[in-house]
């Protein structure tokens, strides 16, 4: 699939606004209730996707805001009104959640199935934190379909590190998963 | 792990605290160095991710450069939000307490729009803002200014069918930092906004025109380039001025995209 607009949209008009850090004080103003259930917890289905943050110096970052979106386990796009104000059984498929003292971060949610056929199935990921200047997006790429993960085309561009960098591990609880904004391992970040 | 993690507001001080001169002129001689590479032909993002300057983003930035894929389906859609999920008075700041809270009543509006000028339309805009005296209700926050039992500085809302927003608040005031030896930000409301794809989520800062500290401030110029920052800065807008009530600004807020559409083309596209 190619990420082009559709022709007669003609050039962009208008310039997008620029991004900026969260900043320290963004919990009062971004947390909501259940706010990283975008499962309800231990409900069919149901998993823990977790990890830390961690910067440049090896320290974990503790005032990161994660945010997950993604796919049901079917492949489908959740249409569900109702992440911001959850009802305790509706899949949403989107989350947020702040980072604890110790930079970690968790959700309860589902295991994405592939939106296409033979696509490896992911979940789309964007990074927030003091002293990150913009957002970051990435993914955490389900590490079950291997033949899926080889066969993708951005997967394979990239080195043994950066692809590790992507693809979560399997926990008994579900999956966890760490980014590293910056160094060794550091985690492949997004641009479209 | 091996030793506790370090408090989060003793982490807050950066640990070289230069001068205001010494930042000022990193800032002036980044500016002109992203600025002789975009000459040279370089595309540089709109905001810079390595920017010394802001003191804690020389740990946080990642070296590599991001990259450039394709969005896939999930990425081209983004969570449903609807009138509901938001109560109407959740949009004004200053009737969340018993009382009315200190300082310059105002308001702020604009439209949720997309790269093509389009309205964006049911999409969750969230805000957060120190008070009048500068100060954030978050428990880290240790500037010695007063809270106002009246005024927490959260609010939010979903976009109309024409992409419109509109807030009820106070006018924060300008806020010191540890950044470096006497920082002070800009007044400021920090923006959360959602697109119709994740791609196109942002979050960012509204300033006010004419703020004196605009060229002092590391996180207003990770922006390299004037006319970016200057698309932050509302405007005063008279005709929202309300007599005898409250001064009126109004912002748009651009999403960038969709470079692709999810949809379906419409009957008679091919």
């Amino acid at each position: 699939m190619a990420a082009v607009a559709p022709a007669h949209w003609g050039p962009k008009t208008h310039d997008a606004t620029a991004g900026q850090t969260v900043g320290p004080f963004f919990a009062y103003g971004t947390e909501f209730e259940r706010m990283n259930e975008i499962a309800f917890p231990h409900s069919p289905g149901a998993i823990v996707l977790g990890g830390t943050v961690f910067q440049g110096d090896g320290a974990p970052i503790p005032d990161a805001i994660i945010e997950v979106w993604g796919a049901d386990v079917d492949g489908s796009i959740p249409r569900a009104r109702g992440s911001r104000k959850r009802d305790g059984h509706t899949f949403t498929g989107y989350g947020r959640t702040f980072t604890d003292d110790e930079g970690h971060w968790e959700f309860w949610t589902r295991a994405p199935g592939a939106t296409e056929p033979g696509r490896p199935a992911f979940f789309a990921v964007i990074v927030y934190a003091r002293g990150l200047p913009s957002k970051l997006h990435t993914r955490i790429y389900l590490p079950d379909d291997e033949a899926a993960l080889a066969a993708d085309p951005f997967l394979a561009s990239l080195d043994d590190d950066e692809r590790a960098s992507l693809i979560a591990t399997r926990t008994p609880e579900g999956l966890r998963h760490d980014f590293r904004l910056q160094g060794e391992h550091e985690t492949v970040f997004l641009a479209f | 792990m091996t030793e506790p993690a370090a408090a989060p507001e003793s982490l807050l001080a950066s640990p070289d605290q230069l001068t205001q001169r010494e930042i000022t002129q990193e800032i002036v001689d980044l500016h002109a160095a992203f600025a002789a590479r975009e000459a040279a032909g370089e595309t540089l993002p709109a905001t810079m991710l390595d920017f010394a300057p802001y003191r804690s983003s020389v740990l946080r930035h990642p070296t590599k450069n991001p990259k450039l894929v394709d969005p896939e389906t999930i990425e081209l859609r983004s969570p449903a939000y609807g009138q509901r999920d938001v109560a109407a008075i959740e949009s004004d700041l200053t009737i969340q307490h018993a009382g009315e809270p200190l300082g310059e009543r105002m308001t702020v509006q604009g439209r949720l729009l997309d790269s093509w000028g389009r309205p964006v339309a049911n999409q969750l805009v969230e805000i957060w803002q120190a008070n009048a005296a500068g100060r954030y209700i978050h428990q880290r926050d240790q500037h010695p200014a007063p809270l106002d039992p009246n005024f927490t500085g959260a609010g939010r809302i979903v976009t109309n069918e024409r992409g419109e927003y509109k807030f009820t608040t106070i006018k924060p005031g300008p806020y010191p930092w540890k950044n470096h030896v006497n920082a002070w930000r800009p007044a400021h409301i920090h923006f959360s906004v959602f697109g119709t794809g994740f791609t196109q989520r942002i979050v960012t800062q509204m300033y006010f025109p004419g703020d004196p500290l605009f060229a002092l401030d590391p996180i207003y110029n990770t922006i390299h380039r004037q006319r970016d920052r200057d698309n932050l800065v509302a405007t005063y807008d008279h005709d929202l001025t309300t007599p005898e009530f409250s001064t009126g600004y109004r912002w748009d807020i651009v999403v960038d995209g969709p470079d692709a559409t999810w949809f379906e083309p419409e009957a008679g596209e091919h």
